[in-house]
């Protein structure tokens, strides 16, 4: 299918010139990384830009690279970029756990990262592994740069905190000082290359507190505190699996879509913390399932 | 709209080519450079049949710009003969009869190529994961997991 609509295409050489087509341009300016997101929309009249800006000249927006304990993927890196990571496999394993359910090779080859969480959809599948390692978005525009916690990234499905005359530089995780595991659970209609009906990542730690967050069961990713709050300070047992699963169905406010029943999202809700939580904590165990195989909920 | 020269590899033979921003590499591909192997099916990123290897990776050539090219080393199954997998992984999706109507055939044939070139001794999920991007409406996709394993072999 032709693109039929008109638009100037650059392709900028600096970050100055960068942030001032987009000060000049705001809305009518989108930015083009991996660009399967951005291509579909402009194939099906979603995206009317005035102009494309293609970020891939920009070398300041690469890397990935572990400084002290903080992990930086630069906004060009690309999910097969994280997967093929040893530094993302040894030290941010749930990272790599929940890059390898984003859709196929194919895609994950230009797919970035800080593209994800740019579209910003209900079902984006490394969000949740983003919230529960507290992940901070690192935006830049003409007035400077902002520190954008993951928390506060998500204001809608798909919107974003990012304003139109920014563009997004990194997106830095902090390595969690104490001993932890995790676990990203994703409920799809079959293995391999499907958008969520519903994620869970978790991470345990060794002094029985926990992160919990979710896809696709709300409108926007998000933490679950209320969750966190009745695990916290206690060992998995059923009976606390039980309560943890009637504080995330306070948490959660799925829909009923193509992909899914509401029902039948809030009945696997509870399914996946269950064995969410339990696989992240048999790893801290050194037990559990490896990273990134037969964990599919 | 300001077309663009641009400057890439296909197949070991250099390209120069103006573009229009809209251009979309798959149709630039077929449409004007005489490449039938990848097909437009979804043209929307789900079905795998447009997959093109770009400097060295398999990429979806329906969500690419042309202009995106520029610069670029491609290789479509036309040029893929010179990769070390593609013809020995051919010889046994024919031997196993792997295909039926050939659609989803080069997207395959270039994702398992990249797949053996980055890990040559991939286990079964390794396989189904690779081609998972791959859509296969005839055969089942058995005998196209059973080649890419057995041409890993060595069989």
């Amino acid at each position: 299918m032709p693109i039929t609509a008109e638009f100037e295409y650059v392709k900028p050489k600096d970050m100055d010139e960068a942030l001032h087509v987009f000060s000049l341009y705001r809305e009518k300016a989108r930015a083009l990384a991996g660009g399967t997101d951005l291509v579909v929309h402009l194939k099906e009249g979603l995206a009317k830009p005035e102009v494309v800006v293609d970020l891939k000249g920009l070398p300041e927006l690469g890397g990935l690279a572990l400084n002290g304990d903080v992990l930086r993927i630069g906004a060009l890196v690309t999910f097969s970029d994280l997967i093929e990571s040893p530094l993302v496999k040894a030290k941010f394993p749930l990272l790599l756990e929940s890059a390898l359910t984003v859709a196929s090779t194919g895609v994950r080859n230009r797919a970035t990262v800080a593209g994800n969480i740019c579209s910003a959809v209900p079902s984006a599948d490394s969000a949740p592994a983003l919230a529960v390692y507290e992940a901070v978005v690192l935006v830049r525009g003409l007035k400077g740069e902002r520190r954008v916690p993951v928390a506060a990234w998500f204001t809608g499905p798909k919107k974003t905190a990012l304003a139109p005359d920014e563009i997004v530089t990194a997106v830095e995780l902090k390595l969690p000082a104490k001993k932890h595991a995790g676990c990203y659970m994703k409920l799809s209609r079959y293995e391999g290359e499907d958008l969520a009906q519903g994620g869970i990542a978790v991470l345990a730690f060794a002094d029985n507190t926990y992160r919990v967050a979710f896809c696709a069961l709300g409108p926007k990713p998000a933490r679950c505190p209320k969750t966190e709050l009745v695990l916290n300070g206690n060992k998995l047992s059923e009976k606390l699996l039980e309560k943890a699963a009637d504080a995330i169905l306070q948490e959660v406010s799925p829909i009923s879509d193509i992909r899914s029943s509401k029902e039948y999202r809030l009945h696997m809700t509870r399914v996946m913390l269950g064995r969410a939580l339990q696989a992240a904590v048999a790893r801290l165990f050194g037990k559990g399932p490896k990273y990134g195989t037969e964990n599919i909920a | 709209m300001k077309t663009h020269r641009i400057n890439f590899t296909l197949n070991g033979e250099k390209v120069s080519i103006e573009v229009e921003p809209s251009d979309v590499l798959l149709d630039t591909l077929r449409g004007r450079l005489g490449i039938k192997s990848p097909k437009v099916g979804c043209d929307r990123g789900d079905c795998g049949t447009c997959t093109v290897l770009m400097n060295g990776r398999t990429i979806r050539s329906c969500l690419a710009l042309a202009v995106e090219a520029d610069g670029a080393d491609l290789v479509t199954l036309e040029g893929a003969n010179t990769r070390k997998w593609t013809q020995k992984l051919q010889v046994k999706f024919h031997e196993k009869n792997s295909f039926q109507c050939g659609f989803c055939a080069p997207g395959v044939i270039l994702s398992a190529t990249e797949l053996l070139e980055k890990n040559s001794k991939p286990t079964i999920h390794d396989i189904k994961e690779a081609v998972a991007g791959n859509l296969c409406r005839c055969t089942g996709y058995e005998p196209i997991i059973e080649a890419i394993a057995e041409t890993a072999k060595g069989k």
